[in-house]
């Protein structure tokens, strides 16, 4: 274990974290908010602790293989949220650090499940800091890293590969420098354009920074009481395509900026993951007609929920725990999906699901014909059968981290819907769930230790369970001789 | 430099290694996934899996953007087509590794000629022309020429008792007369570039720039000269060993070769009919005590094992050969050679990407000055570069001891009229001239790059 160069990694972070922290600064200048003390202190507890770790761990080696790459990625997450709560509490705004912890872990995940019962009470600055976190989030604290400091290790790949979403994580350029500037790119990019177009519809500047920002990470995290269903239905539909379209595989709109459409519009898991959607609104649109009035507003509501629950967004325009079970049902299984692999969305993606399928199907012509060869291909490539283990492999653990987490919520004087809801919400970074966790409620009624235990659910799903579970094996901390 | 390597080999892993570690854009190509996963996770580079000569495979790798397409697959044929085939596509220049002797000069020529190739790579040749010029100087551990016939790069190991240990550089200078430059020491394992006051030691391993009448004026007046190897000892017929055994026998040494394998014995005893070659285990001491391993002026191990070319090698330096070349093409083998004291260890593989990294550099400044030749010296730890003064270089004719070079850089010649200055401090640069530096621990791509 490369101990030095994981706390150097972590230094930069922190380093990096101040630089973040500063813009709620300047937030909070700009509308002379108290909250600026705040966050200039944590600013500087975070610059302190980036460079006195930076500072003893300058003399490193880079060599680093898959478990640095791991370990890497889960500390820093953990810092970063530790360090990210900070400005809550100093400030008064989230009193408890608990829930403060809570609040930042479910934004950097871009969960988007609160604790607060009064979203608007909130100071501007620290509710920019609540939306700039799923930002953060969203692409990866390390992709940003990665993408800043020259010179990182030959393999970041290992870094980049722990952090990224998907089965199959592979690189756009053969830098991996290059690659996450690139990811980078396309995500300012989209961000900017949503903002444009929440403008054109008269929303107000503040307003359409933070919701292409909770939109972008497919974070959620509302700054109305009603998140988003206070605002016209030109912007909620705006929201609704951001949310689809953050949810697809950003390899795509690489290819799409290097001209290659044809390969883009090829991609299977595309179209798999607009089917589900489509499918989805039709269902809940003839399910739920008799709720509302008009067609249109059938439709609109039936679309942005489906699409804030597939890209794990987690807005909400209408209260959907009042839907009929079978429309719930149909979004409690579109939390498990998520989005597409290497999008910033969570849950368990599409191609996972489609490569899942594809085993199972292999497996059933296996007990007809026993002495079948097969192969299994995704986007027209064979797949390994190393990937195909390690896919199957991921899903009996996301099962196993689901039952654990369930039970140990199970402590809590709620009913099974809202602790099992909660669960699923919370570990596919999804953020409200049903009954007392539904999109009008929220999780303040939740004891610390579960909200422990949630926050942990939501790093788990975020990092794809595998580096957090590494990083506290103890025998990945063997020193070297 | 966007850089496509297909086939990642022995050879294909190295050349990927240095040239994403130069900081070009790789992206490897080969036919086998589990080779392409271990690349990419091994290297910061992109691994595509398919055949070099397939049409999508390429166009997955971009070759049309490519500045430079190497094919090093295990077949000749397989990289030539697979050259044609990028050029036709657009890279802008394609190297191939053609590697069979029976391909002679003429019909590569014409090959290179009719596929448009750039350059074609020889490894085992390039290797043998590598031995070769140690073994006519054999005190030096390694020899590096450079576009002008009287200037090399020598390097030294001193042994003990030798005069040059305890006395600084200015004082060996003027004692010796000798026109010549130390350019860099290795001690243990770091490496110094030493200014006047710098004290030599014994067990340094010292690099020497001069003409080569010069070196061996030296050597004499120091009494470690020695006569150009008359007699070698070759274990393996390799094709390392082909090339090698036919330089060495138009230069009149004598050439004995040891192969135990019968397949390999024909092809050599046919094509080579001057040596003398023994059918038996190179790995036998009694045969090699026997074929006169007490009396041969050097010892070569060409065998495709490191191991045993190591061992060998250390054998025959227990015997007292004058002269051991041992062949290792491991990076970790080659501190193991020298830990045993093998001093002249030369690794093909090396070399190769030593050229690759070298061409990749000056494509890299096809205006202005340029990285005309590079070699690394002492182990990779060092470089020798040769550069093109342009006439935009700011610091001509301004006597170099008024220059401000950065740490770690030094002059070591300058080459005008096609003659070498070994430079002092009061010598100035030219427009037009050639001139080697000496740097350790930069990356220099112009000769701006070495100016504070």
């Amino acid at each position: 274990m490369n101990k030095k160069y994981v706390f150097y990694i972590l230094g930069q972070i922190a380093t990096a974290q101040a630089g973040l922290l500063i813009l709620s600064v300047i937030v909070a200048l700009i509308y002379k908010e108290t909250a600026v003390f705040a966050f200039l202190a944590s600013a500087a507890i975070s610059l302190t602790i980036g460079v006195l770790l930076t500072l003893i761990n300058r003399s490193h080696s880079k060599d680093i293989y898959a478990k640095e790459g791991f370990v890497i990625v889960a500390l820093a997450w953990l810092v970063m949220s530790a360090i990210g709560a900070l400005p809550f509490v100093i400030s008064g705004d989230i009193p408890s650090y608990f829930d403060a912890f809570f609040e930042t872990v479910s934004g950097f995940t871009t969960t988007g499940a609160s604790i607060l019962k009064d979203v608007e009470s909130l100071s501007k600055s620290a509710l920019f800091w609540r939306s700039f976190t799923h930002w953060i989030g969203g692409m990866g604290v390390l992709v940003f890293i990665v993408a800043l400091i020259p010179n990182m290790a030959d393999k970041s790949i290992h870094i980049l590969r722990a952090e990224m979403p998907g089965p199959i994580v592979g690189k756009l350029v053969p830098r991996a420098r290059d690659t996450a500037k690139i990811l980078y790119l396309i995500y300012i990019v989209m961000t900017m354009l949503e903002m444009v177009f929440l403008l054109l519809g008269g929303m107000s500047f503040y307003d359409s920074l933070l919701h292409s920002f909770a939109t972008a990470g497919t974070g959620g995290f509302g700054i109305k009481n009603s998140s988003v269903g206070g605002y016209s239905p030109y912007l909620q539909w705006v929201i609704t395509i951001f949310m689809i379209l953050f949810g697809i595989n950003f390899n795509l709109y690489y290819l799409l900026l290097i001209k290659k459409f044809k390969a883009m519009i090829k991609s299977t898991e595309l179209w798999c993951y607009i089917s589900i959607v489509f499918v989805s609104v039709v269902i809940i649109s003839l399910n739920t007609y008799p709720l509302y009035n008009t067609m249109s507003d059938t439709i609109r509501n039936a679309s942005f929920q489906v699409s804030s629950i597939i890209s794990t967004t987690g807005f909400s325009t209408v209260n959907f725990d009042a839907w009929p079970v079978l429309s719930k049902s149909i979004l409690l299984i579109l939390m498990f999906l998520g989005g597409c692999a290497g999008s910033t969305a969570g849950g368990l993606k599409i191609s996972r699901v489609m490569l899942l399928f594809k085993i199972i199907y292999r497996e059933l012509k296996k007990l007809l014909h026993p002495r079948n060869v097969q192969s299994i291909s995704l986007e027209y490539k064979i797949v390994e059968e190393t990937t195909l283990s390690a896919v199957t492999s991921y899903f009996s653990l996301y099962i196993v981290c689901i039952a654990v987490i369930f039970i140990l919520l199970s402590l809590e004087p709620f009913d099974m819907e809202t602790n099992f809801s909660a669960t699923i919400a919370c570990f596919n970074n999804v953020g409200p769930g049903f009954s007392a966790v539904g999109p009008a409620a929220n999780f303040a009624d939740y004891s610390n230790l579960s909200k422990v235990v949630l926050s942990f659910a939501m790093l788990l799903g975020r990092l794809e369970i595998y580096p957090m579970l590494l990083a506290i094996i103890p025998t990945v901390w063997k020193r070297k001789r | 430099m966007k850089i496509v390597i297909v086939g990642c080999g022995k050879i294909g892993k190295v050349l990927v290694s240095s040239l994403a570690n130069e900081g070009h854009d790789v992206i490897a190509i080969d036919n086998n996934q589990s080779i392409v996963n271990d690349i990419s996770n091994r290297y910061d580079v992109i691994g595509v899996c398919g055949l070099g000569t397939d049409y999508e495979t390429l166009s997955d790798a971009n070759v049309e953007k490519c500045d430079i397409f190497v094919a090093v697959t295990g077949s000749d044929e397989l990289n030539m087509l697979s050259c044609h085939m990028a050029k036709t596509m657009g890279a802008r220049k394609t190297i191939a590794r053609i590697r069979n002797p029976e391909y002679n000069e003429k019909s590569l020529a014409f090959m290179q000629q009719f596929l448009n190739l750039s350059m074609p790579i020889n490894p085992e040749r390039s290797a043998a022309r590598y031995i070769y010029n140690i073994l006519k100087l054999p005190n030096a551990a390694n020899v590096e020429t450079f576009s002008t016939r009287n200037y090399e790069i020598v390097e030294l190991k001193l042994k003990e008792n030798t005069q040059l240990s305890g006395q600084r550089i200015m004082d060996i200078r003027k004692k010796y007369r000798a026109n010549f430059l130390i350019c860099a020491v290795q001690r243990g394992n770091d490496i110094f570039i030493p200014d006047g006051n710098f004290v030599i030691n014994v067990g340094d391993k010292i690099s020497l720039a001069a003409a080569p009448n010069e070196v061996a004026k030296l050597l004499k007046s120091l009494g470690i000269m020695q006569k150009q190897s008359k007699s070698v000892m070759i274990v393996g017929a390799s094709r390392t060993a082909y090339y090698l055994s036919k330089m060495l026998l138009s230069s009149g040494s004598s050439v004995k070769i040891i192969e135990k394998d019968p397949l390999r014995i024909s092809t050599i005893s046919r094509s080579l009919t001057g040596a003398t070659i023994i059918k038996g285990d190179g790995a036998d001491r009694e045969l090699l005590i026997e074929e006169g391993l007490e009396s041969v002026d050097a010892f070569v191990s060409l065998t495709g094992m490191d191991e045993q070319n190591i061992l060998l090698s250390y054998f025959a330096m227990q015997n007292n050969v004058p002269k051991v070349i041992t062949k290792v093409n491991r990076n970790e083998f080659i501190s193991v050679a020298d830990d045993l004291g093998l001093d002249s260890v030369v690794s093909p593989w090396k070399n190769i990407s030593d050229i690759l990294v070298r061409y990749a550099r000056s494509m890299e400044n096809s205006v202005g000055s340029n990285v005309e030749r590079l070699y690394k010296i002492m182990g990779g730890k060092a470089e020798a570069l040769e550069f093109k003064v342009s006439t935009d270089f700011k610091y001509t004719n301004i006597p170099l001891k008024d220059i401000q070079f950065k740490k770690n850089i030094l002059i070591a010649g300058i080459i005008r009229n096609r003659k070498a200055i070994i430079p002092s401090g009061d010598d100035v640069i030219l427009a037009g001239d050639n001139v080697i530096v000496i740097g350790s621990g930069h990356r220099l791509y112009n000769l701006a790059d070495i100016v504070e």
